[in-house]
């Protein structure tokens, strides 16, 4: 089909997802005083790979993992009503560093709303922004990413979907 | 995904997915309401309006919360102490509230139909909090709620409703919703409270032998004595329809299994549940009341989500 392109083949994926594991690692070694967050939904398989991974390399970390849904802080929720995933955080991130973590980065604007979500629960010490595709000149909040798996340029009327099945890859294409 | 309706006016407007979509919602809201800040900003740009011509405290309170716990503005009306009394219409009094930019209405009357009245010939969002001896659309969604969460789910399950179900608009959102989810139902009562041929317009079992419904059902949502709906007599003394139609602990002491009692408030202490019963482990009636705000939050969110898309 034309205009699609695989901007990470699964091999490349994967070795991506543990350079950022290393990097998150190399910052916040032992996770005393930080929890990892991931954004539902997309967020939550980049998240789920990369807690998990570190737990194989580091089995002694005590990781604070849990899962935000961001639905109903939404700014676009009056045109398309989207179906609410469910929010896990066992733990208080009170004074704690949290490291958000979703898939692609585009307008800023769903962080924006993670944010919000975050602060309803608490006052975080930090917030860090890990991203596994970060589309650049696109963002329409000041929002930038501290760990980033890839930058890649697009235009508007493209999309990037990451797939997590059989064949895990990254692909960019046109949305017409 | 979203509701098929622009108002909430009856469960008999609802389709299985519709209900499956507020109930699946709602569950997220109870979430939002164990976390240290029980609010989100998601209605911060909506007014609602809290219309009630008839007397209530637990909807009217669990209304008002779910906006509030939504970031909503919030109006609320009671028909006595306002312009009702000086013989304004009901169209009127909405027409006057919905010119100041409002952008929804609960509404609770007790005439049957004044919310579909009021939908035909009015843009904003309608929720019935009860019309008459109709529906109360919000409070079978709640029950649904809670005896999902005891039970896992609705197919397959046996409900009794027990009591006045000619004058109760639970017993007939109760009858809708229960049967579009696939559960069974029994009503059980006096036959001078149970509309005739109900069984056949509705596929629902009848008894008038309470003893028999409460063996027969998992759950047992026992409704409220309608005295200020009836203006004839139809059972001989609130004693005589406590010793042969209320629920008591005796009769549930000698059942084989452990079943759920549900009571959409207020109770009648004595009438038709007893107070050993209603505060009894068998009791899930607070269970309900706390999933009130999470349901009503529910079809708040949902519905207003439809303004745009409209229009």
């Amino acid at each position: 089909m034309q205009g699609i392109n695989t901007i990470m083949d699964e091999q490349q994926l994967k070795l991506t997802l543990k350079r950022l594991s290393h990097e998150l690692i190399e910052n916040h070694y032992p996770f005393t005083d930080t929890c990892i967050i991931g954004i539902q939904p997309r967020g939550v398989p980049v998240s789920d790979y990369i807690t998990q991974y570190m737990l194989e390399v580091h089995p002694e970390l005590n990781l604070r993992y849990g899962k935000l849904d961001i639905t109903f802080y939404r700014d676009d929720f009056r045109g398309q009503i989207h179906i609410p995933s469910v929010t896990d955080l066992p733990f208080s991130i009170e004074n704690k560093k949290v490291i958000l973590i979703d898939d692609v980065l585009y307008t800023g604007r769903t962080i924006r709303a993670a944010m919000d979500a975050l602060l309803d629960n608490g006052r975080a010490q930090k917030v860090e922004l890990c991203i596994l595709v970060d589309r650049k000149f696109s963002r329409e909040l000041p929002i930038q990413p501290d760990y980033v798996g890839k930058s890649i340029d697009s235009i508007v009327t493209q999309k990037v979907k990451v797939f997590w099945g059989d064949e895990k890859k990254v692909v960019l294409y046109d949305s017409f | 995904m979203q509701l098929r309706t622009k108002h909430l006016l009856g469960i008999r407007d609802l389709i299985p997915e519709d209900i499956q979509l507020i109930l699946d919602t709602a569950r997220q809201f109870k979430e939002v309401l164990q976390r240290p800040i029980k609010k989100v900003p998601s209605l911060r740009d909506i007014t609602v309006v809290n219309l009630f011509y008839e007397n209530s405290t637990r909807t009217r309170i669990s209304f008002e919360l779910a906006e509030k716990r939504l970031s909503a503005d919030t109006i609320n009306f009671s028909a006595s102490g306002s312009s009702v009394s000086k013989g304004e219409t009901l169209l009127d009094t909405v027409n006057n509230i919905l010119s100041m930019k409002v952008d929804m209405v609960v509404m609770r009357h007790s005439a049957t139909g004044a919310p579909h009245f009021l939908a035909q010939h009015i843009p904003a969002a309608i929720i019935n909090a009860g019309d008459g001896i109709n529906e109360h659309p919000t409070q079978a969604l709640l029950d649904a709620l809670s005896i999902i969460e005891k039970l896992g789910q609705l197919k397959g399950k046996k409900i009794a409703i027990i009591g006045d179900i000619m004058h109760s608009r639970v017993a007939l959102s109760n009858i809708y919703l229960l049967s579009k989810m696939g559960a069974e139902i029994t009503l059980a009562g006096p036959p001078t409270l149970i509309p005739r041929h109900i069984q056949e317009a509705f596929g629902v079992n009848v008894t008038y032998n309470i003893k028999e419904a409460l063996e027969w059902c998992d759950v047992a949502n026992v409704l409220r004595i309608q005295l200020e709906r009836q203006n004839q007599v139809l059972f001989s003394s609130l004693r005589e329809y406590n010793q042969t139609y209320g629920v008591k602990k005796s009769l549930l002491d000698n059942l084989t299994k452990q079943i759920l009692i549900m009571h959409p408030g207020p109770i009648n202490r004595g009438v038709e549940l007893d107070s050993d019963v209603a505060d009894s482990g068998h009791s899930i009636i607070l269970d309900q009341v706390e999933n009130g705000v999470a349901v009503r939050m529910a079809v708040l969110y949902l519905l207003s989500g439809r303004r745009e898309a409209n229009a």
